[in-house]
């Protein structure tokens, strides 16, 4: 940790370097692998394919069952972080720019929700999801995705909302604006990078669930991409789906990749934004 | 799930502030707040603006918590809808006195007790190296941000592939082969996952500790003639300390909910089944929603000691006491 | 530009809590005002309802002859430099200073004019281009004043607008502030609890405390002529010294010794409700050595002995800090100075004296030292209600005048 700048301590930075993008590529890189193999190479337990081939993705974009699960989770994950955000931040707002009482609850109660065990939840929404006819159905993951994506959005947007100096609003009506101006040119600019980091999260948290994919959907109607590859078959009874489920979670992966390759300094100050003040 | 742990509501806008704080020096004494006509339209805002939110959430949550202790004190098996009746605490006594509960139980808790405890001292490392790197600082960030983004399925597939015999590169480690199929190892493998899985995101809130640190602070202690290992211990790890406790109390609970890995490694067999898991066998497979449901209250009990336990232990520095923010 | 008309302005809440009371106050076109005053007294919130970012619950403002109570900030056509400088981190300087231009509807060019003369007035155009995070804090107060008067407002209100400098960067700021009034011609007010800034900048202080204004007037009438205990304790650094004084048989019993009363002094005394018990105000430089004084100057003064605690040569002259014994004045506004000031930098009430004297004296540290102090500059004040019983129409003549 000495703060020193000779080659030895960057060799020695360099090592570790190498040791964590190590340690946190190779499964992304072997299921990628994987998806690549021919069923012949498939079991030879070779970490690079001998044989490259794109069957595997071929034969899921064929599939039904893919291709309906991947529109599930696309379109359930935008939906439920477009209304966690709209949501998010409107109590976000308040919580970093108005005194009311109450404040403290909601930030408890969001905070109880975080820590939340979903599986709790499982029994009762089956139920509840029955008698109210949305078993299986979109706002049937919606709703407790929202729920589960609420507090995230709470605290990361109330964090971002706080080091807008608020002056600024301020100023733009001296100068003239009103109060509509001063908001969409002056507060939005400045609160639009929050927003998209925390929708990057919130959708993150969305894409990756598999508990409620799995408890609260039953057919290809609404279930998302996680939960379809513990179904997943194959083309036929008979095909190994080794290499279709690899293929089905290269292709959930890449959003991912993407966002971090593009995003990386916005999650992490996303994620680490306010973790620890005071 | 992840959650940034910031005590968010004690702030109050400088243009609600003002008007107040120019009053009371004139008496002396410290008064409330006046409520003006600006005050109450500020209030009723606030109310509207936190009200959807707060609707979702506890709709989503309060109620099916409280119709599932109702559930849970139910004969209720859909597969014998017509045997549902009320027998008060009987589901309980089934569930504490059976072993598989109770094995369950034991996994999960090892797999908390011993994920927590390596992903802090590996999230403390990658901390570290993310935080002061000389080289590669973004490529080493950008990395360790993969398996937090991945989905947990895909990751767990990967590592189920991994240590299949004949599909495998890792299959070969041990001997005899097959270690998703015994006990021991699967659940060494599923402790794998779920660290590879969460030590970023733990090594990310450790970081955020870190950047707090003052840099003078280090620069002080070395001139004080404080070794390295000096310096971690008796300086940055004070200095960290709500950091390492917010992601402490964040992970056990995250830990304790363990499901994805296990559901596609093991599925449960060879008794690596997690209280989750076994909850949702009961219910989703075994579609009896009396057993389901008493132990997801269980299950939602335990969690809320561990949450308990937590605050109590470390006060204020906990997240949730909003005391101490205001500036 | 227009003048500002504050008439019995009030800033209440339903509880009856008041944070501005009747403030009465005519600010004249081209002027240049100080709001100034401890934390909390007000001043803010004159400022903020003048620029109407908070409303008025009574009276009436007027901006050149019109009543504006209830028109937006934006109507009112004024500029406001902020403390925290309020600048548009999304924008470059020119694009902040062309917003308010901007939200005007003015067309490009004239626009662009307008940006690059008042760029050149305060030496900004190489920064133009620039985003606020890529400048120094000199240049950002510069911006803010920049994006005030590029649209020519009827006025300028400031906000502490050098609260956020360093010492040096603020006394440098402080000169192109007032260079920069007087070259517009531009009505000005401007908040401060900073007292230098007040004595230095404006043509007019005024003084506020609790709400309410304390004394209104150029700053040199204000030092030499204070209506009351918070107006001579506010102005002045180092702040005027305060001692207790007992009324005994037509003289004053201080720790200072036993100072002599003027007839008018002592008529003022005689009324019934007068109080036994008064404070002596002296600023440190109403002191001198005793050796320095001439025989003429010494009568119209009083002497007396104490021991040296501190000298701090200044070149120019000293200041020598004196133990005094001696009961300390107490009122309510010193407490409150001494609060606002920070318990350290208010010696006013403490047990030494504060003085400044020639830099001939051979004054040291530890030894016993004769002063002398001028009895014509002195102020008494009523500790009760603070007023200043040596003020006659206005102008204080010490405690001797007949």
């Amino acid at each position: 940790m000495a703060v020193e700048t000779t080659t030895r301590a960057k060799v020695r930075w360099g090592l570790l370097d190498v040791l964590v993008v190590v340690f946190a590529l190779v499964p992304v890189l072997w299921i990628a692998s994987l998806s690549f193999k021919t069923p012949a190479t498939l079991t030879d337990g070779n970490f690079i394919p001998r044989e490259w081939t794109l069957d595997n993705y071929r034969t899921i974009f064929d599939t039904d069952q893919f291709v309906r699960a991947l529109i599930n989770s696309i379109g359930i994950a935008l939906i439920a972080t477009l209304i966690a955000v709209v949501l998010g931040a409107m109590a976000a707002y308040a919580i970093s720019r108005l005194d009311f009482p109450g404040k403290g609850l909601l930030v408890g109660v969001s905070l109880l929700i975080a820590m939340f065990p979903q599986v709790s939840l499982v029994s009762p929404l089956f139920e509840i999801e029955r008698q109210l006819k949305i078993f299986d159905t979109w706002p049937g993951l919606i709703l407790p995705y929202i729920t589960f994506a609420l507090p995230l959005a709470i605290y990361t947007l109330s964090a971002f909302f706080k080091q807008i100096p608020w002056d600024l609003e301020k100023a733009a009506k001296m100068d003239g604006a009103t109060q509509a101006q001063a908001f969409r040119r002056v507060i939005a600019p400045l609160a639009a990078p929050g927003l998209f980091t925390t929708a990057i999260l919130v959708f993150i948290f969305c894409w990756n669930d598999f508990l409620f994919a799995i408890s609260l959907t039953s057919t290809e109607r609404s279930r998302t991409v996680p939960a379809a590859l513990s179904f997943f078959t194959g083309a036929s009874q008979f095909e190994d789906p080794t290499g279709a489920i690899c293929a089905a979670a290269v292709v959930i992966t890449v959003p991912i990749i993407l966002f971090v390759l593009f995003f990386q300094r916005r999650i992490v100050s996303g994620l680490t934004s306010g973790a620890v003040k005071g | 799930m992840s959650v940034n742990a910031t005590p968010a509501g004690a702030q109050v806008s400088a243009e609600a502030e003002r008007p107040t704080t120019t009053v009371p020096t004139q008496r002396g004494g410290r008064r409330k707040p006046p409520l003006s006509e600006n005050k109450r339209a500020e209030r009723r805002l606030g109310w509207l603006l936190c009200a959807p939110a707060a609707l979702v959430m506890v709709a989503v949550t309060a109620y099916p918590i409280i119709y599932s202790v109702w559930l849970s004190l139910q004969r209720y098996d859909l597969r014998f809808p017509d045997q549902r009746e009320f027998i008060g605490l009987e589901n309980y006594v089934t569930v504490l006195t059976n072993e598989f509960w109770w094995t369950a139980f034991g996994v999960t808790a090892l797999i908390t007790v011993v994920t927590v405890a390596v992903e802090l001292v590996l999230g403390m490392g990658l901390a570290l190296i993310m935080h002061r790197t000389l080289v590669g600082r973004g490529l080493v960030r950008t990395s360790a941000l993969i398996p937090y983004g991945i989905v947990t399925v895909v990751a767990a597939f990967s590592w189920r592939y991994a240590w299949t015999p004949g599909t495998g590169y890792l299959a070969d480690l041990f001997s005899d082969g097959a270690p998703l199929t015994e006990r021991a190892s699967s659940l060494a493998i599923i402790m794998l996952a779920e660290i590879w899985k969460t030590t970023p995101f733990m090594a990310l809130l450790l970081m955020a500790g870190l950047a707090l640190v003052p840099e003078d602070l280090l620069k002080a202690a070395s001139t004080d003639g404080a070794t390295s290992w000096q310096k971690f211990t008796k300086v940055m790890l004070p200095v960290m300390k709500p950091a390492i406790l917010v992601a402490l109390l964040f992970r056990t609970l995250d830990a304790f909910r363990v499901f994805d890995n296990i559901f596609v490694l093991t599925a449960g067999g060879n008794e690596t089944s997690s209280v989750s898991m076994l909850a949702y066998n009961n219910l989703i497979r075994g579609l009896n929603l009396g057993i389901g449901s008493t132990m997801s209250v269980l299950i939602f009990i335990t969690v809320a000691i561990i949450a308990f336990v937590f605050v109590k232990l470390f006060g204020t520095a906990a997240p949730g006491s909003d005391d101490g923010e205001r500036r | 530009m227009a003048d500002i008309v504050l008439d019995k302005v009030s800033k209440s809440f339903p509880d009856g809590t008041v944070a501005v009371q009747d403030v009465d106050l005519e600010i004249a076109d081209g002027e240049f005002v100080i709001l100034v005053g401890p934390s909390g007294c007000g001043k803010s919130t004159t400022l903020n309802m003048i620029a109407g970012l908070e409303d008025i619950s009574s009276g009436e403002l007027r901006i050149g002859g019109q009543r504006v109570n209830d028109k937006a900030p934006r109507d009112r056509d004024i500029a406001m430099v902020f403390q925290s400088y309020a600048l548009y981190p999304n924008m470059t300087v020119r694009e902040n200073m062309a917003f308010p231009l901007r939200l005007a509807k003015l067309d490009k060019e004239t626009i662009n004019a307008k940006v690059d003369e008042a760029a050149k007035v305060l030496e900004l155009v190489p920064l133009l281009d620039r985003k606020p995070a890529n400048l120094s804090g000199g240049q950002r107060q510069r911006v803010a004043m920049g994006r005030a008067i590029v649209r020519q407002p009827k006025a300028f209100l400031m906000d502490e607008p050098l609260s956020n400098l360093d010492a040096k960067l603020r006394v440098q700021m402080r000169t192109v502030v007032s260079r920069l009034q007087k070259q517009l011609g531009t009505t000005t007010v401007y908040v401060t609890h900073d007292q230098t800034e007040a004595m230095t900048l404006g043509d007019r202080v005024v003084i506020m405390r609790g709400g309410a204004i304390q004394q209104v007037g150029p700053p040199q009438e204000l030092y030499d002529h204070p209506r009351n205990l918070f107006v001579a304790g506010f102005i002045g650094s180092p702040s005027m010294n305060f001692l207790h004084a007992a009324v005994q048989d037509g003289s004053l019993h201080t720790a200072l010794g036993e100072v002599p009363l003027g007839d008018r002094v002592r008529r003022e005394l005689e009324a019934a409700d007068a109080p036994r018990e008064l404070i002596l105000g002296v600023r440190p430089e109403h002191f001198e050595d005793a050796e320095l004084v001439d025989e003429d100057t010494r009568r119209r003064g009083l002497e007396f002995e104490a021991p040296v605690e501190i000298v701090e040569s200044m070149g120019s002259d000293k200041y020598v800090y004196f133990t005094v014994e001696g009961e300390r004045a107490s009122a309510a506004e010193l407490e409150e100075l001494a609060a606002d000031a920070g318990a350290g930098d208010f010696a006013g009430t403490g047990g030494n004296l504060v003085t400044r004297l020639s830099a001939e004296s051979p004054v040291a540290e530890g030894q016993s030292r004769r002063v002398w102090f001028n009895l014509e500059k002195i102020h008494l004040f009523d500790p009760t209600n603070g007023r200043n019983l040596t003020l006659h129409e206005g102008r204080s003549a010490g405690a001797l005048a007949d």
